[in-house]
């Protein structure tokens, strides 16, 4: 364990805590929607906007969170339209988004493909301190959004049409969602990598609501789904030198399938459990016609 | 100061009104006009029911009245307000066929009641104790006090539409809007469901509904409205029954 005494150990789980927490909060909002998969088209956004920060040797993550969030804009709008070649149109954008980050970071030189593979599978051992500070800077801004407004944005995700009829502001809401899934995944994009980070916004839900009853307690729980494998996933990683990012993936996908099992375990269980014979109460009169 | 030197403060409306007044609506979808020029007014206290067949125009015209689908011309006015100025969205109560789509994660009944309620939440005000009872109140109302706990998709499609209806009622509405509210729900639900409805209607409330059969609203119908392609075919009185 003394390999947690190293500084860049630590940056390391902080990090992945914090987005442990983020990405669960905003994904409950998704998974909801049934749009678990925007996150990781974001992802693929947002590649473009890291190679433009590579290229142009700017922050990465400004520049990632800038064209992310155009992307998401977009997106919205495309869905928000609500015709059928918007899911052409999504695939468009996302491919555009991986091709144009590939394509942007060969025209520079040397070792920036290397770097470019940071941001895609992600590199929390090198996360610096002002990697941190800014991270736990948007997570807060993520966490305010999501917990703040989640009475308003759950009334949006719920039941759109309704949200509209009770005046809600529902353009405005849906832009800001998607402006914070944005945000969201560049927050997580050093932890676990752009193309995993969608598995961290989703995963964590699909367990939570397992067994959880509302949608408040989903997030909670999905939350706190979300820091144990964060953490665990990085603790594992740094013990036995694996790659942190798939090793945190890996781990919320087995704790899934460990409460889907439990889950139709008990529900079986219930099933085959004799039920007590319900009391059968004579009729109080008994009239005979004929 | 005694009570009765305080101003009573109402909501901005005037008093002779109609509380919706559809005005020669045009609408439809994609370039495809569905409602050719559809005139209704509906005043205060009365029960409108909208029938006709699959087709007929009857759901588009509950849309274009709550301002869910744009006029390609014609007015809507609600309250007395032209329906872009309306603010007071408390006033109505909506009650949609089904659930919307978001159901990927499971919300208490409590949680889809308590969304009913946002109109009359200013952000950032915390929710209060009026809210909670409020939402308590609506629960009861529609006899689903003891599932206000329990995931809205292990209800059968009669309580969750129950569920919708306390939703709707959340607010204190004067209006009611509810878009076939006996399709396909079972029979405890329906008399359930009738009976609120005749408590919103014995408090002065106001109510349309769109349906193919009335059912056992019937007797609480006292307008009947019929549309057939677009066009208001019949509207006619009829009277309510106790």
């Amino acid at each position: 364990m003394t390999i947690f005494t190293f500084p860049f150990m630590q940056y390391a789980l902080l990090g992945a805590l914090i987005t442990g927490l983020a990405a669960p909060a905003l994904g409950t909002y998704l998974v909801q929607r049934r749009l678990a998969l925007i996150g990781d088209g974001i992802g693929h956004v947002a590649l473009t906007g890291v190679a433009v920060g590579l290229l142009t040797a700017t922050s990465p993550v400004l520049t990632a969170m800038a064209v992310a969030a155009a992307g998401a804009i977009a997106i919205e709008l495309v869905r928000a339209r609500g015709r059928t070649s918007g899911d052409v149109a999504l695939a468009v954008l996302f491919y555009g988004g991986i091709a144009g980050g590939v394509f942007l970071v060969s025209l520079s030189d040397g070792n920036t493909t290397a770097n470019l593979n940071a941001y895609l599978f992600g590199s929390p051992l090198t996360t610096s301190r002002t990697d941190l500070l800014t991270m736990a800077v948007l997570g807060g801004l993520v966490l305010a959004v999501t917990l703040g407004l989640r009475p308003w944005l759950f009334a949006v995700c719920q039941d759109e049409e309704y949200a509209r009829v009770s005046g809600l502001p529902v353009r405005g809401l849906n832009l800001l969602l998607a402006i914070t899934t944005a945000v969201t995944v560049t927050v997580a994009m050093r932890a676990v990598g752009l193309l995993l980070v969608s598995a961290l916004m989703v995963v964590p839900v699909a367990t939570a609501q397992l067994v959880a009853s509302g949608f408040r307690s989903t997030q909670r729980l999905a939350m706190l789904i979300g820091v144990a494998v964060a953490g665990g996933g990085v603790a594992i990683a740094g013990l036995s030198d694996t790659a942190p990012g798939a090793t945190i993936v890996l781990l919320a996908i087995g704790l899934f399938a460990l409460v889907t099992l439990a889950s139709a375990v008990r529900r079986r269980w219930q099933r085959t459990r004799p039920e007590p014979p319900e009391p059968v109460r004579p009729p109080s009169r008994v009239v005979l016609t004929r | 100061m005694s009570v009765s030197t305080i101003p009573m403060v109402s909501k901005p409306m005037s008093v002779s009104a109609p509380v919706v007044e559809v005005d020669r609506a045009v609408a439809g979808y994609h370039d495809r006009a569905i409602l050719h020029g559809v005139s209704l007014r509906v005043h205060r206290g009365e029960v409108l029911a909208i029938l006709g067949a699959n087709g007929s125009g009857k759901s588009t015209l509950l849309r274009a009245l709550l301002g869910l689908l744009p006029l390609t011309s014609g007015s809507v006015r609600l309250f007395g307000a032209p329906l872009p100025q309306f603010r007071h969205r408390d006033r109505i109560g909506y009650v949609p066929q089904r659930l919307g789509a978001g159901s990927g994660v499971p919300a208490t009944v409590n949680e889809l009641v308590s969304s009913g309620r946002l109109p009359r939440r200013r952000f950032p005000w915390p929710w209060g104790a009026g809210d909670r009872q409020a939402v308590a109140r609506a629960i009861a109302a529609v006899g689903l006090a003891d599932r206000g706990g329990d995931r809205v998709d292990t209800l059968s499609g009669g309580q969750q539409q129950r569920a919708m209806i306390a939703r709707a009622l959340v607010t204190e509405p004067e209006l009611l809007v509810l878009d076939e509210p006996t399709a396909g729900v079972d029979a405890e639900s329906q008399v359930a469901f009738a009976a609120v409805l005749r408590e919103f209607v014995a408090g002065g409330g106001t109510v349309v509904l769109v349906a193919h059969e009335l059912g056992p609203l019937a007797p609480l119908v006292d307008r009947v409205v019929v549309l057939h392609e677009g066009r208001v075919v019949d509207d006619r009185a009829q009277e309510r029954r106790p």
